[in-house]
């Protein structure tokens, strides 16, 4: 079996937002990169477990970025996965993204693509969807569990007030939020290892963007907090009723 | 030309995301100066005609029995016969579940533009621009599409929900049907409570409370709001509570019109899944929680004195005994 795993690094969850060229563009300066929390705990972890389960399993990273992201790519490669794929490009448009990495899916010829459900930078929730149609396979979104017997997957995914449990052949492309897997820690063995496991850079297929960022906006500030007395907590109830009007 | 946007139903009702979709589409073909159509897939009990109301001028309706199982593939290749039919420019879905599962393949589809997690009208006065929420909340990106066709995923609770006069024309859409990939074997919902992503009130716990023992308090108070209960990261990974009710960056990021946080001193992977929230408070012992910061009303004091005092003042309001 193959397994394809997409990767995208993002500010740390802590970075501070802001933006330059006329807010136009995201303000690096100081930025921690991370692997995108979704990707890495969700997605990444739980292939990993399905290869443990079979190691003949192949696993297989991919991003679409710059130079710069390598090392986001090796903390990934030192929690598991075989060889990475990083495709050339810089770009914040999903379905440009999505296209290159279908075309290393085709490639590949993988069993299953794995995503997380979104990006924190761009939350965009759109890049397994995108893929799925472009190779034109079921896709399911939001799954909280993974299981494989064989060929045949039991998924469950989140729905408006619950969970729906269900069952596809593979080839399939999923999308992995909370529920998946634990977060794991790469311990020394993987660091090492991932410095050696193969980085193959490809150069992107030729593919229209279909939107741009035309600028950025920071919220407006809150006007401050309204402090209530701790002995007077009726207070609140009656200005969320009667000025909040949320009562 | 018209703005067809995607009726979302379960069990045949349709969805209150939905509703807010519908009124967001007839805004925008008002903007456009064309009409707005919707198309629903499956077996419906209600009356479609009446959600003309929302501004909607035809609903297309494909009626199959496959429809009444969610399968992201097949449902987008029947959307996509609708946006033909429609003759549509501009399609909406709701950035909720499943729209998150087919407005990307609709989008790879027809090589139409996605801003998905939409929270306003889109700017047409130089070209179309849409608002969409970054940053998990802390920031806004105002997103150009150039393509043809122009698909935009509105996120929840970030529009208004407009209901005036008319009926709508319901027309079945003869659609092809493929043969579902996906079989769904089960559904679990969780009954007689509010779901998280759709309630208009939240209450919320940290680890303040000191034990899964003390949340009937959060529980009483989010019975009597009709609010729906959450709870932060660390509640979640030590299993005082489901993981479904983790909200944060990680977990679910919710925007309901009043969120109470109680216990919980706010960090920042908190607050990204909670910033959206149109009202917050906070209630904490430590007047140093940098939750207050970001709060509109706050109580700096221990949650098991005050919020029995704030459910006996809710009581008092609503008139229960």
């Amino acid at each position: 079996m193959k397994i394809l795993v997409c990767i995208s690094k993002t500010p740390d969850t802590t970075a501070k937002i802001a933006f330059t060229d006329n807010n136009t563009k995201f303000a690096t300066d100081g930025v921690q990169w991370i692997i995108n929390p979704y990707d890495e705990w969700y997605a990444l972890v739980r292939a990993i477990e399905l290869k443990e389960k079979d190691p003949s399993t192949v696993l297989h990273l991919v991003t679409v970025a710059g130079a710069d992201t390598d090392p986001v790519i090796r903390k990934a490669l030192a929690l598991g996965g075989d060889e990475a794929i990083r495709v050339n490009a810089d770009s914040h448009d999903s379905f440009y993204i999505a296209a290159q990495i279908a075309e290393v899916a085709k490639q590949g010829n993988y069993d299953l693509v794995f995503t997380g459900r979104e990006t924190i930078d761009y939350n965009g929730s759109s890049i397994g969807g995108m893929v799925a149609e472009l190779l034109n396979l079921p896709y399911v979104a939001l799954a909280t569990k993974f299981d494989l017997n064989g060929t045949t997957a039991t998924i469950t995914r989140e729905i408006e007030g619950g969970e729906e449990i269900c069952e596809a052949s593979l080839p399939l492309v999923v999308s992995c939020q909370k529920g998946m897997a634990e977060q794991r820690i790469p311990n020394m063995k993987g660091i090492m290892g991932a410095r050696t496991k193969p980085l193959k850079v490809v150069e992107p297929a030729a593919t229209d963007a279909l939107t741009t960022i035309v600028g950025f906006e920071l919220p407006p500030a809150k006007a401050g907090v309204k402090l209530i007395p701790a002995d007077n907590p009726a207070e609140l109830v009656r200005l969320l009723h009667e000025e909040a009007k949320m009562i | 030309m018209s703005v067809l946007i995607y009726i979302d139903q379960a069990d045949g009702h349709v969805k209150k995301a939905s509703l807010e979709a519908l009124s967001y589409g007839a805004k925008v073909a008002a903007q456009l100066g064309t009409t707005a159509e919707g198309v629903v897939l499956g077996t419906v009990t209600e009356d479609l005609a009446a959600l003309g109301k929302y501004g909607v001028k035809k609903i297309h309706h494909v009626s199959n029995d496959t429809l009444n199982h969610f399968d992201a593939q097949v449902f987008t290749a029947v959307i996509a016969q609708a946006v033909t039919a429609a003759n549509a420019t501009v399609v909406i879905f709701s950035n909720n579940v499943d729209g998150k599962a087919i407005a990307p393949r609709l989008s790879a589809r027809l090589k139409a533009g996605l801003v998905s997690g939409a929270v306003a009208l889109p700017d047409t006065s130089n070209g179309f621009v849409v608002k969409k929420n970054v940053f998990s909340g802390k920031a806004f990106a105002n997103i150009g599409l150039n393509s043809a066709i122009k698909i935009i995923s509105l996120n929840p609770n970030s529009y208004k929900v407009e209901a005036g006069e008319g009926t709508a024309e319901v027309a079945a859409l003869n659609a092809t049907v493929e043969a579902s990939k996906v079989k769904v074997t089960k559904v679990n919902k969780v009954t007689g409570e509010v779901p998280l992503s759709e309630a208009e009130i939240v209450v919320s716990g940290g680890r303040g409370l000191k034990g899964p023992e003390n949340w009937g308090l959060v529980e009483e108070l989010a019975h009597l709001l009709h609010a729906a209960t959450a709870c932060s990261r660390p509640v979640a990974d030590v299993h005082w509570r489901p993981h479904h009710e983790h909200v944060g960056q990680t977990g679910l990021a919710i925007a309901p019109n009043l969120y109470i946080a109680i216990g919980i001193s706010g960090a920042i992977q908190h607050l990204a899944g909670v910033n959206r929230s149109k009202v917050i408070v906070v209630i904490n012992k430590d007047p140093e929680a940098p939750f207050f910061k970001a709060a509109d009303y706050g109580i700096v004091g221990d949650a098991f004195e005050v919020v029995p005092k704030i459910i006996e003042a809710v009581k008092k309001l609503k008139g229960v005994a």
